[in-house]
């Protein structure tokens, strides 16, 4: 029985290797081919390029890395509860500057003091981008608007609305306006790791503890397994009991929430105050897409692309200095996930023809014994 | 056209699905290919048609050994195939439909249309080129694809069980589309289960069980008794029962349940229905008069328009699926592929589907793998599914051995109703007899049964009660001990008795 154990297990880390691994090595691999050969193209320094690409960062540019990554994880988790459920929340991008706008004026405001403002903080950043997220979900459940368009819509409205709301209710700053700071007893420490570099941004931990319970959620739970079963079959979760129109109400909601948190980090780090487009970051909600599709949805997954994500844009930054455009990055990037998407799917078609041979293999004794 | 197939061999994961096959199609005949469902029917029409390549054997077309790599090579060679399924776009209009593709023979112009027109007026098809496909009916689809088939060339054509989805006037209709076919000297494979149907078109028989070919009979001396024969074999179980386990208990009632389509129209029309503790209840009707609806009202899938369903003397008119469920309803759904299984969930998370709030599958609001595990390993080792472990995905496993996992997995946690469509649809003989079984003892042990089922023979050896479905509404009764399938037939047509 052990021994049998044992088998499964030893099997199970192999077909890791096999159709987890070697996709993600091969896309990165071909990634890095492509854009080389892009920059080739152009006539620029290719050796420059690599050995820029291919260094070591600095102490100061790893703790960029961390940080950059904890909010591009968040956005994944996001967009990857979603892509679960097989909806399309492309309004991750909206709904987190609706989050970070709201979370900025209530932690501004004061209102909580000290270090529990932080927490009140995020529960209305999350609030903010729940209610966001259901003005999409609504309207696809009860009108069977397409979740992807009034989501893209929504992106703009959020951007707008954040600006209007800064401008009439926020401080003048310089030539922009800009929501109050946060007081100072709000300001949380980070984790230092370099004497030479700052800190890292304590709210980057939000990315752990968002990723440990969606994958608790995902794997363990029984709202985890309705969900992936909406996923895989709409008419199979309707058939076993799963309301598929609820599932997409809730489901957004979530998906809204984690949204919310996503430039929380950043707030409480080191902008401590919202104010677009000096003091605030924007696209994160679209890289989380991407990062969602080159983690697989997983919360390694997404874990090791944020990181990656983050490396590439930040060892771009010195791509200028050996006279290559740091946008050919994005290159990088897009090729990243467009091989992973394929390598993927190989590997899934192989599995799945592997695993019928094996099925046929281990069951031809039974028939050749006893025809079926 | 005259082809012919020698030996032909196919194996699937866990199943021979086709051996020792030889088959003879003269020129200008109907050819009837007949067999229960699993007997390999279909995957023999693949490998003719290309879909599929054989292991084994030859396909020798009038005197010439093929190999067709592809539908193509066979569209090529003369030979067309209508599938069960239509494969037309309903946004394009019959012309459109019947030229794509093939837009290299007569362009997408005129000619083309004159064309089309020609093979219509031969046939008689009734058909206009310019008709939107979404406004035909489904015979008059099923003649778009047979024009598709004749368009592209066809001498022999491959009709995978077309009556199915036909009713009697249409069918009539169909035949005699056949008959001008081939006194055009066209050939025709026509595959089918239906005995009267055969002995009414064909010119000649081949008989299929188990994968091979098992004898041809000709038409004209023939009798259904002995095709029967034929095709289930002498050692097949037959689905009697036994002894009387009925109780006057009601477990489920239905009272004038109605229900109408958004556009008004009328589903379901004034059910009454009850069935007892160790009772099967069979409903008998030809497929699209209601079954599917009665099922979905039933399982809380969609809610009643009128009319209550009380379960156990509880009325669960209004509740949700998950709840019916939870009440002890097992239910086998006609579609496996698309309401009973998740193709891509090992089989331990298959068995956690449709009982998400039940041990030992879940506890309170977290799965259990370990108990889901455990439990699907039972239901391996009892309904004798063949599969290497329960980690193996549904997808890799052969269709029956999917069904009798489905089975088994609704026969856990003592239900007291089972809701079971079409049980035995696609599956292999001995697996047939396994879910009978399986259904036989849970009746013993109380168990009430409501069985819709296509299949007459199941129907009447495995009910105690027979109630006939046409149009939504029930219209007559019939006792399985003295009904033949004759009666049951002109019941289910709405002709006399």
């Amino acid at each position: 029985m052990s021994g049998q154990r044992n088998g499964q297990v030893g099997r199970r880390i192999t077909q890791a290797v096999t159709y987890s691994i070697l996709p993600t090595v091969v896309a990165i691999v071909a990634a890095l081919v492509a854009t080389s050969i892009v920059v080739w193209a152009t006539g620029a320094p290719i050796g420059g390029f690599v050995d820029t690409m291919l260094s070591v960062p600095s102490h100061r540019d790893t703790i960029i890395i961390v940080n950059q990554a904890s909010m591009i994880a968040l956005s994944a988790f996001a967009a990857a509860i979603c892509f679960r459920m097989g909806l399309f929340n492309i309004g991750v991008e909206g709904q987190y500057i609706v989050g970070a706008c709201a979370g900025a004026f209530f932690a501004g405001a004061g209102i909580v003091p000290g270090p529990l403002n932080i927490l009140a903080t995020l529960v209305v950043a999350m609030f903010a981008g729940v209610v966001w997220a259901m003005i999409a979900a609504i309207l696809n459940v009860t009108r069977g608007v397409s979740e992807v368009i009034s989501a893209i819509m929504l992106n703009y409205v959020a951007l707008t609305l954040a600006g209007y709301l800064v401008k009439n209710y926020g401080e003048r700053s310089g030539y922009t306006f800009t929501t109050p700071k946060i007081a100072p007893s709000s300001q949380p420490l980070g984790f230092g790791l370099f004497a030479d570099a700052p800190d890292i941004w304590a709210l980057a931990i939000l990315a752990v503890i968002v990723g440990i319970g969606y994958a608790f959620l995902l794997g363990w739970t029984r709202f985890g397994f309705d969900l992936r079963t909406t996923g895989e079959s709409r008419t199979a979760a309707l058939a076993n009991g799963i309301d598929p129109r609820r599932m997409v109400l809730v489901v957004m909601a979530i998906s809204g929430a984690i949204a919310g948190l996503v430039w929380m980090p950043s707030f409480f780090g080191s902008t401590h105050t919202f104010g677009i487009p000096e003091y605030f970051q924007r696209g994160l909600g679209f890289t989380g897409l991407a990062v969602a599709l080159l983690g697989r949805n997983t919360s390694l997954g997404i874990g090791f692309g944020s990181l990656l994500f983050a490396f590439l844009a930040t060892q771009s930054n010195r791509l200028q200095s050996v006279g290559v455009a740091r946008d050919v990055v994005e290159i990088t990037q897009g090729v990243v996930v467009l091989m992973v998407v394929i390598a993927f799917e190989i590997a899934r078609r192989i599995k799945v023809r592997r695993e019928q041979e094996r099925v046929a293999r281990e069951l031809e004794p039974a028939t050749t014994g006893a025809p079926a | 056209m005259h082809v012919e197939l020698r030996g032909i061999e196919k194996r699937f994961p866990g199943v021979v699905a086709n051996h020792d096959v030889d088959l003879t199609i003269r020129p200008g005949a109907v050819h009837a290919l007949i067999g229960e469902n699993g007997a390999g029917k279909s995957t023999l029409m693949k490998i003719l048609y290309g879909v599929q390549a054989p292991d084994g054997g030859t396909i020798v077309v009038d005197g010439a050994e093929r190999r067709f790599a592809s539908p193509t090579d066979a569209i090529d060679t003369g030979i067309g195939m209508v599938f069960q399924h239509f494969m037309l776009a309903d946004n394009l209009t019959v012309l459109e439909n019947v030229v794509l593709g093939a837009e290299k023979l007569h362009g997408i112009g005129e000619s083309a249309r004159s064309r089309v027109r020609e093979i219509c007026e031969a046939y008689g098809f009734e058909l206009d080129p310019d008709a939107l496909v979404a406004t035909l009916g489904v015979a008059a689809r099923q003649r778009v694809e047979i024009l598709k088939v004749l368009y592209r060339g066809a001498s022999l054509i491959i009709l995978d069980e077309p009556t199915a989805v036909l009713v009697p006037h249409e069918v009539e209709a169909l035949f005699a589309n056949l008959r001008d076919l081939v006194a055009s000297g066209r050939s025709v494979l026509f595959i089918s289960h239906k005995l009267d149907e055969v002995l009414d078109i064909a010119d000649d028989i081949t008989v299929m069980r188990r994968g091979t070919t098992v004898g041809t009979a000709d038409p004209r001396s023939a009798t259904k008794h002995e095709l029967a024969e034929l095709m289930v074999g002498a050692e097949l179980p037959s689905p009697d029962l036994s002894e009387d386990t009925v109780t006057d208990v009601p477990i489920l009632a239905l009272r004038g349940v109605a229900l109408a389509s958004d556009g008004g129209r009328r589903l379901l029309d004034d059910v009454d229905l009850t069935v007892h503790r160790g009772e099967i209840v069979g409903i008998a009707g030809v497929e699209g008069n209601g079954q599917t609806e009665l099922v979905e009202v039933i399982m809380g899938m969609r809610r009643a328009t009128s009319g209550t369903i009380t379960l156990a003397e509880e009325d669960i008119t209004r509740l949700a699926t998950r709840k019916v469920r939870e009440r002890g309803v097992g239910f086998i759904p006609e579609d496996r592929h698309r309401h009973g299984v998740v193709l891509d969930f090992p089989l331990w998370e298959n068995r956690i589907l449709g009982h998400q709030t039940k041990r030992p599958v879940t506890r309170g609001p977290l799965l259990n793998p370990g108990g889901a595990r455990e439990d699907a390993e039972r239901i391996v080792a009892e309904y004798d599914v063949r599969t290497p472990s329960v980690h193996t995905s549904a997808r890799a496993l052969s269709g029956g051995n999917q069904q009798k996992f489905i089975v088994g997995r609704e026969m856990s946690g003592d239900p007291v109703l089972l809701v079971a469509s079409h049980p035995t649809r696609g599956v292999d003989v001995g697996a047939q007899a396994a879910i009978w079984d399986h259904i036989r003892r849970a009746r013993h042990d109380g168990l009430g049964v409501l069985l819709i089922s296509a299949d007459l023979d199941e129907l009447i050896g495995l009910s105690d009660r027979l109630e006939v479905i046409l149009r939504g509404r029930i219209t007559a009764h019939f006792d399985p001990d003295d009904v033949s399938a004759q009666d049951l037939g002109a019941a289910m047509t709405g002709g006399a008795a």
